[in-house]
């Protein structure tokens, strides 16, 4: 269980928390005049890399805020921007 | 000295003896025996029967990793598969070997030993490869099984679950562990040292080594001691380090804790730094027989002559490939066992080994070539490894050492590397985990003394990274000599191979690796599924490498390039209770009870679950009724005259703040924001995929502020999806999200005559139609209570949604039913409520939604605002239709035979042919008001076909319907609005 960086509440398990996906371009105001292509690949192709990952983590069942983590998928190492607050 | 016992040494209490059953019979142990010392003592050398061909064995091992002797406890010990040595004896205790039957003496079946050529590796798969498997496997799983799992708790008293934080976890109270534990709890760390012994000592209770000047055990018991007078170090003994988790998080089980109530409990220990001070194991060799009861690991033999003062045999044959066997040889010899050989597979044998063995006949270059005796041992046939005559020599007793393996479990699954090391013939830790060592035996250290000074090195080291002193002083170890070994991995011809075994536990032979390698498997973890070789209870220890040194040979390459199987937990086998620990029955997942639970369950009301975990009732059982005529009873009551159900587990989600318009227009596919204060409008919210997230009512509270009511299962998902849209994609965007699902509670009075029982009860709120139209929400008092009343309607009847303060709602809701008596109200459980919102085409998420529906599938594209440039999900949607191909659309289904219902799920296929299907019944209700039975459905281009028949599959029958508007109930909404 991986232990997490709140900036409200300090180190809490994975438990506490819900995966919120991988940190990505906002989603845009023009959504409508996307090239179609581009819309797709944005909904249906997460990047799922080997290495250094940024995500997103909502304290659910703590604080209630969302937590950019910096994860390496190798080895679970947590990078600088474990518990950055948004 | 009596039977077996020596009569002095060991760990045992000569004064304290212990009365067991094995098998039925009494015997007699001491305190401090296992359970297969006391059987060792007792002269019992056949004590189990093997996994598959039933042959009999006896106890090799003196640890978890025994593959002969697995017992199962009886009584208010009761567990399933436990190894013989791992038991330790209590008085009364009752033993039964698993897989047997009658006894281990006399096994029925044992037949299958006829049987053995026949069943070589992958024969179950192969001769059971549909359809036979169907019904031959329920006879062969009755047949494989070993114990058997307790019907019950053992005994009276409860599972446990705890967390614990330290600064340094070492597992393993080996001389290693130890030493570092003592150490760094003397630098001021929080230390947990664990072991599964149920004495700290490790290694050093089976073997006579002093350390600094006092015995071995001794002083394992001073650093105990020391450990236990440290206020930050704790010990934990009998517990099992079952598993390591991300982050540093090991579970561990604790078998018999301080506590008398509880059964086992389960550690979840976060540590900043783990010690794996897991020593390591011996390793069996493979030769024909050499499963036989008499065939014990030399370790294992040393063990019980130095701890338990037992002796396994009078006469023994040594088999080794290592010099770690003439240090058992020594012990054996000090326990008056006579040596009758000690066959070395080695020419040279180190300097030094044979101290004290003077007069002994060492055959170096010698194997083992088959062990005579069924029951037991009763000699073995020796020869030259190169070939030549062979000799036979008398013994009872054969002790076995192939080497040693660094426990390397918990590391692999931390995902630490291995590396073969051609020098160890083994596979050793290698890279580096700055936040865990392994140190000792498991980091591949035979000597002591040189375990010690890693200890201590690795001690300083880590008390220095977690910032405390670092200095230690490492305890003096008595020499033990030189570790030198060289790689054997098997001999036995093709001939003999079927009994040559490489996993015991298993019944896994030579023969059988040789088939995998034939058949074409080349990697280890193929092999390992294709013959079960290193599965099961001990995970394959006491094979170390040798399956990788047998497929390297195979192959002419090394076994580092074979490889070891990937290691999984739990590294032994763990209960379940301990798991679960107090989450059992409704603890596990508690339900959300709304203020009236209690009155519904008083009145009979049947409960079921609603969603997010809420319970709420079903519907609500007369004397004497059936489940359907409550439900008639019920919706009709809403039809005609007046009903009320508790609404409170819907969701409710307050949005404040100066974006709070834009934020509902972006979640909802229509356009919310020009709500005027006071007034509600439904609409639909999609994820940007464009799947339907749910449906629900925003209500504008005041010029920034709106109530959003949704689903009871939905609320917590869309709850999510608001959050991160604000955190994620608009985190500029000024609103406040509230969830106020528990602070509102309701009771919903619908049905005709509702205005006027809402007016009986008492209201200052004018409930005249023009002055309170459909889907407004006022604030007022209603039976003195303040409330927010609003006229939605899930039902299609008129309806007043009474929202109150959660511990008002009980008095609102038997004010209700007082007044409402006279109106003859009924309270309403979901099941009507379904029925009725069939019968308006009313969507319900989990029936007419699925992942694939869209707005415009259920006939709601007017709500798909096209005034708005944008809002989540439409992009997406409108992609998906410009495909233009045929969509499942929302109708209604009427059967031909208006009598008939189907089941909800029915599949429509083209004419009710068996074939793929273009729909499906997604609601099935029988409707009073229309006295037949009615359906919702989902079906291929379904608008079209309106007036057309569909045919439902319902098992090899079909059931026309005809395909209607999905709405059988006040289409115009006269009624709703009224």
């Amino acid at each position: 269980m991986l232990q997490l960086n709140c900036p409200f509440c300090g180190a809490r398990d994975e438990r506490e928390f819900t995966y919120g996906g991988p940190l990505a371009e906002r989603r845009p105001d023009n959504a409508g005049d996307l090239d179609p292509e581009a819309w797709v690949e944005r909904i249906t192709v997460p990047d799922n890399p080997l290495g250094v990952v940024r995500e997103w983590w909502w304290h659910e069942r703590g604080c209630s805020e969302w937590v950019l983590v910096e994860r390496d998928t190798r080895s679970h190492a947590l990078g600088v921007g474990n518990g950055e607050k948004r | 000295m009596t039977g077996n016992r020596l009569d002095r040494g060991g760990l045992i209490d000569r004064s304290r003896p212990l009365e067991y059953r094995f098998n039925g019979r009494p015997y007699r142990g001491l305190e401090g025996d296992s359970l297969a010392s006391a059987l060792l003592a007792g002269g019992e050398v056949l004590t189990g029967r093997s996994f598959k061909y039933h042959r009999p064995r006896g106890i090799m091992t003196c640890g978890i990793d025994e593959p002969g002797t697995i017992v199962e406890l009886l009584g208010e010990d009761a567990c399933g598969n436990l190894a013989a040595p791992s038991v330790s004896l209590r008085d009364g205790m009752h033993a039964r070997t698993v897989n047997c039957w009658p006894s281990p003496q006399l096994d029925v079946g044992a037949v299958n030993r006829i049987l053995a050529p026949l069943l070589p590796a992958g024969f179950y798969y192969k001769t059971f490869f549909r359809p036979g498997w169907r019904f031959a496997g329920p006879l062969i799983r009755r047949a494989a099984g070993l114990g058997h799992a307790p019907g019950s708790p053992p005994r009276s008293g409860r599972f446990e679950t705890r967390n614990r934080h330290c600064d340094v976890l070492v597992v393993g109270a080996g001389p290693a562990g130890l030493a570092l534990a003592r150490q760094v709890a003397a630098a001021g760390t929080r230390v947990i040292i664990v072991d599964r012994g149920m004495q700290a000592g490790g290694c050093l209770l089976d073997r006579r080594q002093d350390i600094d000047g006092m015995p071995g055990s001794d002083w394992a018991s001073e650093c105990h001691r020391a450990l236990l007078e440290n206020d930050r170090a704790d010990i934990l003994l009998n517990s099992e380090a079952w598993a390591i988790r991300e982050h540093n998080l090991v579970m561990v089980c604790e078998r018999s804790p301080n506590d008398r109530d509880v059964i086992e409990r389960n550690w979840s220990i976060r540590a900043r730094h783990v010690v794996m001070a897991t020593g390591s194991g011996e390793r069996m060799l493979v030769f024909p027989n050499n499963d036989r009861p008499g065939v014990m690991l030399a370790s294992a033999v040393q063990s019980y002559v130095n701890r338990y003062a037992v002796r396994p045999g009078q006469r023994a044959v040594i088999l080794a490939n290592n010099d770690s066997a003439y240090s058992a040889a020594r012990d054996m010899q000090e326990a008056g066992i006579e040596l009758a050989a000690i066959v070395d597979t080695r020419q040279q044998v180190s300097a030094g080994a044979m101290t004290g063995l003077d007069g002994v006949e060492v055959l170096r270059g010698h194997q083992v070539n088959s062990v005579a005796g069924q029951r037991r041992v009763g000699a073995v046939s020796v020869g030259p490894v190169a070939g030549g005559p062979s000799r036979r020599i008398h013994c009872d007793l054969l002790a076995v050492s192939g080497g040693w393996d660094p426990s390397v479990r918990l590391w692999s699954q931390a995902r630490g590397a291995l590396e073969y090391d051609a020098d160890a013939c083994a596979f050793l830790p290698a890279g580096g985990n700055s936040q865990i060592t392994c140190v000792g035996g498991s980091a591949g250290l035979h000597s002591i003394g040189r375990a010690l000074a890693d200890a201590t090195r690795s001690g300083s080291r880590i008390a220095e990274s977690l910032g405390f002193a670092g200095d230690g002083c490492c305890p003096q170890a008595e020499p033990d000599g030189d570790y030198r070994i060289e790689p054997f991995w098997c001999n036995a011809s093709d001939g003999d191979a079927g009994s040559a075994f490489v996993d015991i536990l298993n019944d896994v032979t030579l023969a059988d690796i040789r088939l995998a390698m034939r058949e074409g498997l080349s990697a280890v973890e193929h092999v390992k599924r294709y013959t079960t070789a290193g599965m099961g209870l001990n995970q394959g220890r006491t094979i170390g490498p040798n399956i990788a040194g047998l497929m390297a040979t195979s192959l002419g390459t090394s076994p580092g390039e074979i490889g070891l199987t990937t290691h999984r937990s739990p590294t032994s086998p763990v209960s379940f209770g301990s798991i679960a620990g107090g989450r059992s029955g409704p603890a596990v997942l508690p339900f959300r009870h709304t203020p009236v639970t209690s009155w519904n369950i008083d009145r009979g009301a049947v409960m079921y679950e609603a969603g997010a975990r809420w319970r709420r009732p079903g519907y609500y059982p007369g004397p004497g009724e059936s489940m359907q005529e409550a439900i008639n009873r019920e919706s009709l009551a809403v039809r005609e005259r007046a009903g009320v159900y508790d609404g409170s587990p819907l969701g409710t989600i307050a949005l404040k703040g100066r974006d709070a318009g834009r934020l509902v227009d972006m979640i909802f596919t229509n356009i919310q924001s020009g709500l005027a204060e006071g007034m509600g409008r439904y609409g639909l919210m999609l994820t940007d995929d464009g799947r339907m997230l749910d449906d629900g009512v925003a209500f504008r509270i005041g010029r920034h502020e709106f109530l959003l009511s949704v689903s009871t299962g939905n609320a917590p998902a869309v709850y999510r999806h608001i959050s991160r849209f604000l955190a994620v994609d608009r985190p500029e965007w000024k609103v406040r999200m509230t969830d106020l699902t528990c602070q509102w509670m309701n009771a919903t009075i619908c049905g005709p005559d509702s205005r006027e029982v809402l007016a009986a009860i008492g209201t200052d709120i004018d409930l005249d139609r023009d002055a309170f139209p459909f889907m407004a929400w006022r604030e007022g008092m209603v039976a003195g209570i303040p409330a927010r009343v609003i006229r939605v309607s899930f039902t299609g009847s008129l309806s007043f949604e009474i929202n109150v303060r959660p511990r008002d709602l009980l008095p609102l809701w038997e004010r209700t039913m007082e007044v409402g008596s006279r109106f003859g109200i009924a309270p309403v459980g979901s099941e009507a409520n379904h029925v009725l919102r069939v019968e308006k085409g009313f969507l319900s998420m989990g029936h007419e939604v699925d992942g694939t529906v869209d707005p415009h599938d259920l006939g709601f594209g007017w709500l798909m605002s096209r005034k708005k440039a944008d809002f989540i999900g439409r992009r997406s949607v409108l992609l998906r239709r410009q495909a233009g191909l045929p969509r499942r659309e929302l109708v209604g289904l009427l059967t031909e035979d208006a009598a008939r219902t189907v089941p909800e799920g029915a599949p429509i296929t083209p004419d009710g042919r068996r074939c793929r299907s273009e729909g499906f019944v997604s609601a099935s209700v029988w409707s009073v008001v229309n006295n037949r039975a009615i359906a919702l459905g989902l079906l291929e281009d379904g608008r079209q076909r309106m007036g057309e028949t569909a045919w439902i599959r319902v098992k090899e029958e079909r059931v026309a319907a005809r395909i209607v508007q999905p709405c059988f109930y006040d289409p115009d909404g006269r009624v709703l609005k009224s």
